[in-house]
């Protein structure tokens, strides 16, 4: 029943997700085009919740859906008229990219289905987040301190560095 | 229980939904829009692998993680970098932004 239950939530995100990814690359008002995108990444955070990573989910749902959305939605304000993308494209370009996205998706799906993968030994329950923690922190093998500050000095020089360029002079 | 081979199938639909959008848009906006499925798509296959056959370890996870924090922080600066496009030309449109070609 329980198995049951998440089949049909897994069907009605991926079915929400695809709709959602065609619209977003689709659509000529970029605004929608944003709120689409969104709709994309509530649907990855529901996937994540689905794999009992929780807390993938709760970052998703925070980083991605609270601070790059409201990004592109300022962005797209900012610019206003200039932002929509009136301009059609040229059916040779369409074509193309047409026959490359499905020419990579039929190799990628024919390589999934015919690629022996180990074992599957799936999670039952969520990842405790006293383990998410002493894994980030720690600095034994198998732990993430360092990739940890690389990320904030990253953080940190990309903060510095889009002030930088989108300052007014 | 449900198959990773659809998890990977989904990943890989928003991975080429994102290769199409990014040939077929116009406008630097929609492209950067584009490059984030394509991005998207990458972390749940991440996660699906850690999840469903090394779940005993967290590489996939934390690979997650910090590829969504350095997508944060790309998608900042590019943000930057059309605004200031916009402020320079008066125009995202990619047809008419010829001047870093060369």
């Amino acid at each position: 029943m329980i198995l049951n239950t998440h089949a049909i939530i897994f069907m009605g995100l991926a079915l929400l997700m695809v709709i959602a990814a065609l619209l977003a690359v689709t659509t000529r008002n970029i605004m929608r085009a944003t709120v689409y995108l969104l709709f994309v990444l509530f649907g990855t955070a529901g996937l994540y919740f689905i794999l009992h990573y929780t807390f993938l989910g709760a970052v998703q749902v925070t980083v991605y859906a609270g601070g790059i959305i409201v990004l592109f939605v300022f962005a797209a304000l900012l610019i206003g008229k200039g932002a929509r993308d009136l301009t059609h494209t040229s059916i040779l370009r369409y074509t193309a990219g047409f026959t490359a996205a499905a020419t990579g998706l039929a190799l990628t799906t024919y390589l999934i289905f015919t690629h022996q993968f180990p074992d599957v030994k799936p999670l039952t329950s969520v990842v405790p987040i006293n383990l998410i923690g002493h894994t980030l922190m720690g600095s034994d093998k198998y732990n993430y301190v360092l990739p940890f500050e690389a990320v904030s000095v990253l953080l940190l020089a990309c903060m510095i560095g889009a002030l930088l360029i989108a300052r007014k002079r | 229980m449900i198959p990773a081979e659809y998890y990977l199938v989904l990943a890989a639909l928003m991975f080429f939904i994102g290769v199409f959008g990014f040939f077929t848009r116009r406008n630097l906006l929609a492209v950067l829009i584009s490059t984030e499925l394509i991005l998207n798509a990458i972390d749940i296959n991440f996660a699906v692998f850690n999840a469903y056959y090394y779940p005993e370890h967290l590489e996939g996870f934390f690979f997650t993680m910090f590829a969504i924090g350095i997508a944060a922080a790309e998608t900042a600066v590019a943000i930057a970098i059309i605004l200031n496009v916009y402020r320079n030309m008066g125009t995202i449109r990619l047809k008419n932004l010829k001047k870093l070609k060369f």
